[in-house]
This record gives structure tokens, sequence and C-alpha cells, in this order.
């Protein structure tokens, strides 16, 4: 890897290898500023009977190198580099996400307390969290050690202990572990990695437990006192083990490793570093969301605090099935304006799961598929929420004015009212036909409270952004701000409930394009337009109950971005309730339906 | 663009296939190159360590973890048996002893000093890796398992349950359209793999796991059906380790849907003849789809190969399915395949061929909603 030197940067090469397909993006410098100029995909190719997934990255980059004019690939198929007048790229960076991504297991002493911290890490790392095992998970001893043996973990992360405290249960954690002899998923000649993040005064007591078929690294106790975290030791170590161990047994990866200039990243880890960014440098909170075929991911910045959660098994098309199940499939119909036949629907939905490379050919099989993905974007928030705490098992100081609004430790700290920017990706978000549907699942199953901005990632190159972060955070703003993010809008939603039809708020909007004042009665949407780069000051004057933000009933005044879908103002209450009978369901929801201008052209078959 | 990948299932009268089947740890393998093996035939195996039990004995005896060790009857690596004392402490001047006497048998694999905790490692399981497809074994792959080939009529199923199973193909239906039920398994198709024509009933189902039936193959299934037959919902296709009672493989999905025509009398030229199954469904990265494999015999083997298209090439007149409503289920062919993008009914625009179906009407589907019949 040569020493990068951002000054002399022109010409930025990024890919994200994914399971299916891999993903190429050049980033050029034009008149100063770095733009996103091409893209370019290719099937992934690290299983057989390729086995090498540098032949899928270089088709990608083919691609992308006839679509710019520019020769990014040599005859002998290697990436050209440095750049050089039309040939070549300063630095080549990627991603990776394929064969599955990086599963882990972990395991900590107490479950809410040092076992949390240690799937935090593994989750804010990138990793997919295969089981958590603590010695207060209800599991017997013996039933711990068969569920190690059954599970084939890339690594395994051992936390457990303040510094100081317990030993004894941290070796027995080591003990449990040691015997199952966890196979790992990759050979027979893979050593399994284990990071030890855990008490420091356990460290020798833990590493004289395991024997040679374990790859020992110990590193600073990821919580070292109660009251705080200390994560990044273990999320480095854990991309340290990605690299070395990981990757290095994926096909081809070795070879690829010796041409990117920046260590490959967990594509997960990446958008979570871009989206941290992001957040630190326009000092905002910021909810991201990836919804794919098998998982959906979240990623959530408040006041700082990163936390990442993939709810794995809920998903567009290998997951669909479970979707419905979990929610259950009168949840997913409430979102449906007309009746549909729930055998028939039931047996569609596993069609998809058994051919998930399917897409909607008619409107009714669309509308169908976005109220499906409501409730999964639905579900993985609720457990986003249910994950994203203050720390559990900090004493609290309490003062005498506390006695009515006493909190306890493991309070969710996601908080809509303070979220400022929502950011969709992923297929049935990033894809659908008009963007104020992907707007609106956005807004129905998030359900944002007070001024949102709503966007896409345009093209998934959140990723690409995060691993370019940590060699040019210049360039990764430039192309994010300008390329990366497709503002739909801004949501301002009313938090509260009332009567259907009595007056929720007043509000006047003033601005280049938009003049408007006016009153939304409780239970209604209204879309007003304003365009992309547009603002316009909205001052809203809620009525008894209803807040925005400065408290119930308080006059809020700000300003909002425009985008592809405009400004929405939403006076449908907080918590989101729909009518339990379903007629009036139906028409409440062809409402809003018609209010969003969701569906304008109800055609049936294929036109050409 | 004349043409385009659009991976689809294969079902083959007659094709060379290999299996590779292997070890999950290191083992012996019990066959060598060029044997001729039958799918019963056990050609590799080996011993998984043992399950653990635990024991802290520092809470048992009510003595310090340090204290263990010399409390111990046992020395690590040694046998015990249940009911064997397996420590006990050394009470006060001699007396008022505790012991504790194994549960369970197996080898004292640890006893820690920090902990308490004693490991008792019991008797290693044995492993065995059966051929599964009859054939040659072509390559030995040392410690780990074999490489077996053989001619077969292939056939790939979209979905099924239950892992590899064996029998002779038994005809329960008289044609691809005509639905399985209960009344078409009889007592005599114990052990049989049963194909039937479209969908497969619940009922029909548990009846032949009643009968000992050893798979049932058939066009489609409901999805009610198949949650009765489970007792539960499916949430991922990744199937294989259901311990039901048989193996279930459909052919072309969910609901109301015939076995393709062509797959049914492929089926029906085999009655007779022993097949593997296998129900396994990994719809995932490197996806693994169910199978029914029929080894021919000497006199097939001289017949003829029928023609066949490349694999993988979407090109005019290629027999494709229709996986998607409004069409599902349809087959046709392909009639024509426009390179620009077309504006579907959903709003969405994406690439389209035009499929003529059997009846004689086409239509346009996107090309992600076919899938070749491969063969």
């Amino acid at each position: 890897m040569s020493k990068i030197d951002p000054e002399n940067i022109n010409v930025i090469l990024a890919t994200d290898c994914g399971s299916t397909t891999t993903k190429a993006i050049l980033i050029q410098k034009v008149d100063g500023v770095y733009r996103q100029t091409h893209r370019g995909e290719a099937p992934t190719t690290v299983e057989a009977p390729f086995a090498d997934v540098t032949m899928g990255v270089v088709n990608a980059v083919t691609e992308v190198g006839e679509l710019s004019g520019r020769k990014l690939v040599d005859d002998d198929g290697r990436l050209i580099h440095p750049a050089n007048g039309t040939d070549g790229a300063d630095i080549y960076i990627s991603t990776s996400s394929a064969g599955g991504g990086l599963q882990m297991m972990v395991a900590g002493v107490v479950a809410e307390m040092t076992a949390a911290s240690a799937k935090r890490a593994a989750l804010g790392a990138g990793a997919i969290v295969m089981d958590v095992i603590a010695s207060n998970d209800r599991r017997r001893p013996h039933e711990q050690i068969q569920r190690i043996r059954e599970l084939r973990p890339d690594m395994i992360l051992v936390s457990g202990g303040v510094d100081g405290g317990t030993t004894t249960h941290v070796v027995q954690i080591a003990e449990l572990i040691a015997p199952a002899k966890p196979q790992p998923r990759f050979g027979t000649e893979y050593t399994m990695p284990l990071i030890y993040a855990g008490n420091k005064e356990a460290a020798k007591l833990v590493a004289d437990v395991f024997d040679e078929s374990i790859d020992l690294t110990i590193v600073d106790n990821l919580r070292p006192v109660l009251e705080r975290e200390n994560l990044g030791p273990a999320r480095d170590a854990i991309h340290d083990m990605f690299l070395e161990h990981v990757m290095a047994h994926a096909p081809g990866y070795d070879k690829l490793m010796g041409w990117t200039h920046a260590p490959i990243m967990p594509t997960p880890g990446a958008v979570g570093n871009i989206l941290q960014t992001i957040a630190r440098l326009q000092n905002i909170n910021v909810v991201g969301v990836d919804i794919g075929g098998a998982t959906t991911d979240v990623f959530s910045v408040f006041d700082e605090v990163f936390n990442r959660t993939v709810s794995a098994n809920l998903g567009m098309s290998y997951s669909i099935s479970n979707v419905c199940a979990e929610a259950g499939m009168e949840n997913v119909l409430r979102w449906v304006h007309f009746d549909m036949d729930e055998r028939e629907l039931r047996n569609r939905v596993k069609n998809k799961m058994i051919r998930p490379t399917t897409i909607p050919q008619s409107q009714e099989a669309l509308i169908f598929e976005q109220a499906v993905a409501r409730e999964a974007l639905r579900l993985a928030y609720i457990q986003h929420k249910e994950f994203a705490t203050t720390l559990k098992g900090v004493q609290q100081q309490r003062t005498v004015g506390d006695t009515f609004s006493q909190q306890v430790g493991g309070q969710t700290i996601v908080n809509n009212m303070k979220l400022d920017l929502l950011v969709a990706s992923g297929g049935v978000l990033s894809h659908a036909p008009r963007m104020h549907q992907t707007a609106i699942m956005l807004v129905d199953s998030f359900e944002p409270e007070g001024f949102t901005t709503l966007a896409k990632d345009s093209i998934f190159m959140m990723p690409h952004l995060g691993v370019l972060a940590e060699v040019h955070d210049k360039a990764a703003l430039e192309v994010f701000e300008r390329d990366c993010l497709v503002y739909l809008g801004t949501c301002v939603a009313a938090k509260g409930l009332g009567k259907v039809g009595k007056p929720c708020f007043s509000y006047t909007i003033k601005g280049e394009t938009l003049n408007e004042t006016g009153e939304i009665a409780f239970g209604d949407l209204k879309l007003f337009p304003l365009g992309p780069g547009e603002t316009a000051m909205v001052t809203i004057e809620p009525k008894r109950g209803f807040d925005f933000g400065e408290g119930p009933g308080k006059r809020v005044q700000r300003q909002v971005k425009g985008g592809t879908v405009g400004l929405i103002l939403d006076g449908r209450g907080r918590p989101l309730a729909l009518p339990e009978d379903m007629v009036a369901r139906q028409s409440t929801i062809e409402k809003w339906v018609e209010a969003m201008e969701l569906y304008p052209e109800m055609q049936a078959a294929v036109t050409a | 663009m004349a043409q385009a990948y659009t991976p689809g299932l294969k079902v083959t009268n007659r094709t060379t296939h290999r299996t590779k089947r292997l070890l999950p740890i290191s083992g012996e393998v019990l066959v060598k190159k060029g044997d001729h093996v039958n799918a019963r035939d056990v050609v590799a195996e080996t011993f998984m360590p043992g399950d653990v039990n635990p024991l802290n004995m520092s809470n048992l005896l009510s003595m310090p973890p340090a204290d263990v060790h010399e409390c111990m009857l046992k020395k690590e690596g040694d046998r015990i048996k249940a009911g064997e004392p397996l420590a006990r402490t050394k009470g006060i001047f001699g007396m008022f002893r505790t012991e504790y006497k194994s549960k369970v048998e197996g080898t004292l694999e640890t006893v820690s000093n920090v902990t308490g905790q004693v490991i008792i490692r019991g008797a290693a399981q044995p492993v065995q890796v059966k051929a599964y497809l009859t054939g040659e074994v072509v390559e030995v792959i040392p410690k780990e398992g074999v490489v077996i080939e053989s001619e077969v009529t292939f056939i790939q199923g979209i979905f099924g349950i239950g892992g590899e199973t064996f029998g002779p193909i038994r005809m329960a239906c008289k044609s691809h359209d005509q639905e399985l039920t209960a009344e078409l398994i009889t007592p005599d198709m114990k052990d049989a793999v049963i194909v039937g024509g479209a969908r497969v009933t619940d009922e029909a189902i548990e009846k032949a796991v009643k009968v000992g039936a050893a798979a049932v193959i058939a066009g489609g299934m409901d999805d009610q059906d198949l949650r009765d037959f489970l007792g539960y919902d499916l949430g991922v296709a990744i199937t294989g380790s259901e311990q039901v009672g048989l193996t279930v493989v459909i052919t072309e999905g969910f609901g109301d849907i015939h076995m393709a025509e062509r797959t049914f009398k492929l089926l029906a030229s085999r009655e007779g003849s022993d097949a593997s199954v296998n129900g396994a469904t990994q719809i995932r990265a490197g996806v693994m789809r169910p199978e029914i494999v029929i080894p021919l015999s000497e006199e097939d083997l001289k017949s003829e190969t029928e023609a066949h298209f490349e694999p993988g090439q979407l090109k005019l007149g290629r027999p494709v399915r229709v996986i998607r409503d409004p069409y599902f289920g349809l087959i046709g062919e392909v009639s024509d395949l426009p390179s620009e993008q077309h504006v579907l009914g959903s709003g969405s625009k994406a690439r389209v061929l035009e499929v003529k179906f059997d009846s004689g009407e086409t239509a346009l589907i996107p090309r992600a909603n076919v899938e070749l019949i491969e063969g």
C-alpha cells in the first residue's frame, strides 16, 4: 500500500463486492470539486466456477472504463495506477460483503452489559452477529456449548468484566468456548480468530484456557468501567482479523488486497463510517436504512453516538416470507387500499422467496410489495430502537426533581423528534418507480416527528464513500453532498393524537417558489411542491396536545429543504394509527395515496 | 442484443453428473478411485468429538475453585462411568466428606483452577457419508471424501424440504395437470419416490408419510398446506434438515400449478428406476436447489441424448417458464427480445421479452420474471 497524498488525487476508483453484484464507481475532480462521474457493475465472481473476486472487479471496472472513455484496466487485467492522462486512477479502494459478509459470535458476562457492548462493537464493525453467549442468557452451559459447536463463525469476540472486576465469570465463558472447538466456515486450515476485549486482569487466565486451535488477540477492554464503552480497539481488531483471516481465505482476495490503497472494509462498516462522518461534520442526528433481499441494516447517529443493527431475516426477497410471518399478514395488508385474496398472496410471497430476483410487473404487485417493505422497515426500526440504548448497569445520581421523571439505564437513545436526516437505500426504496413512494414508505415505517429531511442514496454509493472517508475525507464529503444523496424533501409531522377531522396545526410556508398558509386536520396528509435545491421557511402553530419539537402547542419555525418529492405536512399524528375497520382503513389509505400522488397511472398491463 | 443470461432449472434425460461427498471434519475415506459404489454405500467416516458436560465442581462441593484439583478422584484424560465417584472433599479430620458421583459417562477433559469447572467429554460420535449417487469414484480427496460420477437423468426442483433419500420412481398421477390427492397414495408405495402432477395436498403428503414413502415430487403446493404439514410458517428458504418423515420436492412453485409436461414425461419414462432425491434448498448466494437424480442403466446408456441448448442463454425459440404473476406458471417460448427498456404496469422501467404461450397468445414479460427450462 503506497502513501496517499490527498492533494495529488484527481481520479478515484472504488468498488463494493457484494454477494451477487460488484459495483464500481469513478470519482473525478471536475472544476476543483470531486464528483462521481461513472458507474458500472458486474456479477460477483467469488463462487465456483470462477472463484476469484478480482474477475468481477475487473469486469465492473472495465464497464466504468468503457463508459468514461478512460482506460482503467491494462492488457494483463490489472488496474492501472496512478492516473496518467486518460489512463488509470490515482487510488483504488474497496469494500466487501461477498460470501455472506463477516459472521461473528460474541460473548460477554452479563447479556445486558458487557455482552451488549460486545455486540455493539461487532455490529459497528460491519459484522452479522450469529449469537450472543452470556452467563445469564438463560441457557444451561451444555446448551451454550452445543450452540457454539453448531455455529460456524468467521471470528469470535469475547468481553466480560470491567477492569479490576470479575475474572471468574470471564474465564468461565472462555471455558465454554474452548471445549466447543468452534469450526470456521472456510476450510480446515483456518485457525479460528478470537478477540478478547474484557477485564484486562483476566487476559492471562483466558489465554491459558485456549490451545493452538484458537488464534487469540488481546485488546483493551471494551467496557473498562460500567459508565463507559471503549469500542474502538475491538472494532479495529475485528477489521484487522477480517483482512488477515476472513478475506485471506475468500477466493481472490489476497490479490485484491494487493491492489487497494486502503484496507478493504466490510460493506456495512463503511456505510456506518460515512454516516458518522456526516453527522459529526454537520452536527446533525441521522438514521440510515439499507433494506436488502435477506436483511435490513439500520444505522443511527444521535448526539454523536453511533449504533448499527442488522435485522437478519427481514428483507424483500429471500426473507419476504419471514416479514409476513413476523408482522402478520393483517399488518401487511393494512397498507393496501383494495381487497386482496390472502391465500393467493401467501403463495405469491412464497414464490418471491424461492425466486428472489423477480420484479413486480403489475401495479397491484408493486403496492403489495411496498406494503411488505413498510412492515420490514417498521420491525427493523423497532429492533434498532431496542438495541440503541444508554448503557445498562450504570449507577445514576438522582435529585428530588427527578422523582417524577425517573429514567432507568437502557433507555433508547433514538429520538424521532431530534432526527434531522433520514437516508434510504436498498432496492425497494431506491428503485421505486416514483420517489413519492419511497418517501411515504419511509414516513409510514419510521414515523419521523417534527422536521425531518428525507433522502435516498442514489446508487448505493455510501459503502464506497465510507472507505474513501478513511483516506480522503474531503473527496468523500463532496461526493456525498453532491452526488450520493438525492433529497426527496422534508416531512413535517405532528406528534400526538386527536380526533380525525379536527384541527391539528396551521402552517405558513414562505419561499421563493412556494407561499402557502392553511390548516391541517388530524388524519390528513398534504404534499407541496418544493423542488431540489429549493428551500422555504415553514412556521407551524400546533393545536393543543400536538408537538413539533418545542413542546405541545408551541409554535415552531424552521427552514426546510425541497427535493424530488417536495414538502410533506403530516397531520396523521404519532404514533401512527390506522382505523380498525377494514372499509374505513381502506378509504383512509386511499385518501393518503391520492394526497401523496403515489400511483397516478394505474395500469394493469405492460405498455410499450 | 439477441441473447441474455437467465438461469433456469435443469431438467435433462441424460447428463454426466458429479457429486462431491465430504466429511464435516477430517476422517477416513473407505473407497478408492475407480470403485463402483451404490447410493446407500458409506464412502467416508469419522468421529466427531463427543458432547461436552460442564460441571461446576466448586459449587457442587461448596469449595473454593483452587481446591477442586486436589479433591478430584480422576485425572485429566481418565475415563469415567456414570455413577462413579468423580470428586470427594477432604472433610473435617477425614469425616463429613462430600462426594460427587458422575451422572454421565465420558472422559475427564479439564479441571479449572480459576472457576472450579470440570469438563467431561462424552463418547465420540460416528459420522458417516453415503455415496448418494450410484456411480464411479472418480476422485478421492484424502481424509475428506470423494467425487462420484455417473450418467443420470437429472431434474432440479424449485423448492423442497427434507434431506437425502432413495427409492424407486412411482407415478401416482396420470398426467402433468392432475392434482396429487390422498386417495392416489397406496400402501404399496412404501419406500417409493411418488410422482404427482399438479398441486400436492397436505392430506396426500400425510398419507405418503403414513405409508412410509421415501419422497413426494409434485408440480406445486399451497403455502397453507406446507404450513399445516411442517407445523410452522417457513420464514426463509433454507431447508433440508427437517425431520418430517419424508422428502418433498416441488418443481414449479407455490399454488395451483401444473408440473411442466416435459418434466412429468421424463419422470414417467424412468418409472421403476432407483432415484436419489434431496429436498435441501438454499436460496442465498451459492444457491442450492432440490434435485432428483436417476442413474441410467446400461440399456439406457445406448439411447441418444436429447438436443439441448447452451445453458443460460436466452434466445429466440427457447422454452421459458414465467415465474411471477400475472402470468405465473405459464410456459411458452421466447418470440422476441427487444433491447430497449419498457415501462411496466407497475410504473417501473425494465428490459422485457415477448413470450408466445402454448395457447398462441403473446405477452411482454420482464426478463427478471422468466426462467429458462434447461435441458
